[in-house]
């Protein structure tokens, strides 16, 4: 028992990244119409966002400390981030330990400013277009905002630790009665977590109970009439747009302490949140989470030793086989709408 | 001529011009000269634009004709390798039946995958074929090992088998492939004053195989079964509509397409008898879907060329690095150099992917039907240009 709910607690934080992916790309398609294939880079963009922010806080300067001396006997220079100059050292070091959550603040209009720009500049100019068109164009711009990252940070992955508040594990376990260190858990992916069902949550309020959200909504259902009904429908998407990059943007902030970014970790991400898109039905909002979360928690049941030694690579394979089995038994995905894509 | 029409068969001709000279053609600088780097008839880099260029014919009888687009195509490259290895270990080193093991193989696996990632079209078929593609990549990785060699790759051995052949040489190594005795790497050096040019057995066996490919590609658009494929492309429903179901043709184009794919794999084990699994990764998946796109696709040359456009950039642009670029603009002042290589520098060296992706861009925006359509634009805007000129004196001579 305590070994089910580790292996769910293991699924949910990559659930959330899954779930966090699908939903932006859900909400383009189901906006626009298009098939992005750039919204892996627009996650990999987020992780580089905190990145930079947590370099940019860590910026410093020289200064000769005359209490120490280096090996050679001379006063010794030590880097003191501006910070400590701004603000002390304790409040300094305290913003640089959080760089990653403040990094949030940075991400959000960064990452809509990049999808008004992707939108206005690129995708518009696709609508009529057909869909391989759609997925061949994003796809070149992935490789762009790839090849573009990896000329400014390298090609290694850029450790970014979470703050040392949420370091270290938490036992789970004994909050439910069973033994200590039965269930242990890191702090940060049950942040991870919270925090993608914040943004899962607001995002579908937005939807659900703003005038603009229904409006959206409406535009989602039958564009052609909404823009007769004299709305600016083109308008409000390209904001859901931006919407939905910041969304994948913000995914990527979170998920830097759990895996160091490199500019390629994009592309891996997106692959298997077209699965999740397609096995949750294109199209579908609801359906794009649950099987974020879904396929999130069964690889991690493949994953144990007693599924891979039973079933030897199923940890590789679990995620494809479930998108193909869905696909070919329910076209339409678990909650996918009629007559989406489906000419 | 060979049951083509005029047209197609000077475009053959062409092809086997250039396949045959290619080692001449693309030796146009002098060795050790300044231009030297910009040479691409070495042995290796033939080879690969011959095979890429049939790894293209096959992927475009699929996607240029049907319009279905697989994002997992390099599974059957990457099968199509492992066999052939495979039948250098246990057969012998001759380069035919490995190829045709890789091909009838690559054939098989690609029935199985297209049965049933045909029964979904557009994005769920591309999310499809990639699914089925990232599965075995995945398990060649891991548990396939005993068979792929997993993340090493499959290599040759001093003690395989070989049933037809011997284990090891007289001296101890391990075999090299070759064609009855004729060695894949056995090369001819001619020099010619300052220029040097090699013909590689290897190059040669591929381009004989590449025209064929070729010729079979212009049969196989030119036939009623080819016209059915673009049948579907431009209308499924209406075809269906008429009685005519689409699924045997469109299972064909796959097939076909996945063992032009196997050939190209076989031929590469063939050109270096090792196979791994990086091959059938879905971005080697989406390098042929590039290739295809920025020659051209639905064309009849437009994929070779493309092939050979990208592997060319792949080696020559990775090759220029600062110190290259400070050679070429030292001509310039101090100041205005050192600006200029800073701008060209990130788009060459490792960089040159970024050229890539800015090109394919470019290439899908402004023309959706590649470099061929775009050369046939400047040849009829010039043709129109010619005519005009030709019309404008009559048309303002005054009436005497």
């Amino acid at each position: 028992m305590d070994q089910f709910i580790l292996q769910i607690l293991n699924g949910l934080d990559k659930g959330s990244a899954y779930a966090l992916i699908a939903l932006g790309l859900t909400l383009i398609f189901g906006t626009l119409g298009v098939v992005n294939f750039a919204h892996g880079a627009l996650f990999m963009l987020g992780a580089f966002c905190a990145v930079t922010v947590s370099k940019l806080l860590t910026l410093s300067h020289k200064v000769v400390d005359d209490t120490r001396t280096d090996f050679l006997g001379n006063p010794m220079q030590v880097d003191v981030p501006y910070l400590h100059d701004w603000f002390g050292p304790a409040m300094g070091d305290k913003l640089i330990d959080w760089a990653v959550p403040l990094s949030i603040l940075f991400a959000i209009p960064v990452m809509i400013c990049i999808g008004f720009i992707m939108e206005r500049g690129l995708i518009k100019h696709f609508y009529k277009r057909p869909h391989a068109d759609q997925i061949l164009v994003t796809f070149g711009l992935a490789i762009v905002i790839q090849e573009v990252i990896k000329y400014y940070y390298g090609a290694n992955p850029i450790p970014t630790p979470a703050p040392s508040a949420f370091k270290g594990s938490f036992d789970f376990g004994v909050l439910i009665g069973f033994d200590v260190n039965a269930i242990i858990y890191p702090y940060w992916r049950l942040v991870y977590f919270f925090f993608s069902l914040v943004v899962i949550g607001a995002v579908f309020a937005f939807l659900q109970f703003t005038t603009f959200g229904m409006v959206v909504r409406a535009g989602m259902a039958d564009r052609e009439t909404v823009g007769l009904l004299g709305i600016d429908i083109d308008k409000r998407f390209t904001i859901m747009f931006g919407i939905a990059a910041a969304v994948a943007g913000l995914a990527g902030v979170m998920y830097v302490p759990i895996n160091p970014p490199n500019y390629h970790m994009g592309m891996d991400f997106l692959v298997l949140s077209f699965v999740v898109v397609v096995v949750g039905g294109m199209g579908s909002l609801p359906g794009a989470v649950a099987a974020g979360f879904l396929l999130g928690i069964l690889e991690s049941f493949a994953s144990t030793s007693w599924a891979v030694s039973n079933l030897p690579g199923i940890n590789q394979v679990i995620i494809y086989l479930v998108a193909i089995i869905i696909l070919l038994t329910r076209p339409r995905g678990l909650m996918g709408r009629k007559g989406v894509m489906e000419e | 001529m060979l049951g083509l029409e005029k047209k197609d068969f000077r475009l053959l001709l062409v092809v086997i011009g250039l396949t045959l000279f290619a080692p001449i053609i693309l030796n146009p600088f002098p060795a050790g000269s300044e231009m030297a780097q910009f040479n691409a008839g070495y042995p290796d880099l033939m080879q690969r634009f011959v095979i890429f260029g049939i790894f293209a014919i096959g992927f475009n009888i699929l996607f240029g004709l049907t319009g279905y687009l697989s994002f997992g195509h390099a599974a059957f490259l990457g099968v199509g390798s492992y066999s052939a290895v495979w039948m250098f270990k246990l057969l012998s080193m001759n380069v035919l039946p490995a190829i045709i093991l890789s091909v009838i193989i690559a054939g098989l696996f690609s029935l199985l995958i297209g049965f049933i990632s045909l029964r979904r079209s557009g994005i769920y078929f591309s999310i499809l074929t990639l699914a089925f593609a990232q599965m075995s990549f995945a398990l060649a990785y891991s548990v396939l090992t005993p068979i792929t060699g997993g993340e090493t790759g499959l290599q040759l051995a001093l003690d395989d088998p070989r049933i037809l052949g011997a284990s090891q040489t007289a001296s101890g190594n391990i075999p090299v492939p070759s064609l009855f005795g004729l060695e894949m790497r056995a090369s001819y050096e001619m020099a010619v004053g300052a220029w040097s040019f090699t013909f590689n057995a290897g190059y040669y066996l591929a381009a004989v195989i590449l025209v064929l490919a070729f010729y079979l590609a212009i049969r196989i658009f030119r036939s009623p079964f080819g016209m059915m494929l673009r049948a579907i492309k431009s209308n499924q429903t209406r075809m269906s509509y008429t009685g005519l179901n689409a699924r045997p043709y469109t299972l064909a184009a796959f097939v076909i397409s996945g063992m032009y794919a196997g050939l190209a794999g076989g031929l590469m084990a063939s050109m270096d008898p090792l196979a791994g699994a990086e091959r059938m990764q879905w971005t080697a998946s989406g390098e042929v879907v590039l290739m295809t796109i920025l020659g051209g696709a639905g064309t009849l040359i437009g994929p070779v060329l493309g092939a050979g456009m990208i592997k060319y950039f792949e080696n020559i642009f990775s090759k220029i690095n600062s110190q290259v670029l400070h050679d070429w603009f030292g001509f310039l002042p101090d100041g205005l150099e050192d600006f200029v290589v800073t701008l060209i520098y990130p788009f060459v060296g490792k960089g040159w992917h970024l050229t890539l992706g800015i090109v394919f861009m470019l290439v899908v925006i402004f023309l959706p039907g590649g470099l061929v359509q775009g050369g046939q634009k400047i040849a009829a805007a010039m043709r129109r240009r010619k005519k005009t000129d030709d019309a404008n004196p009559g048309a303002t001579k005054p009436a005497e």
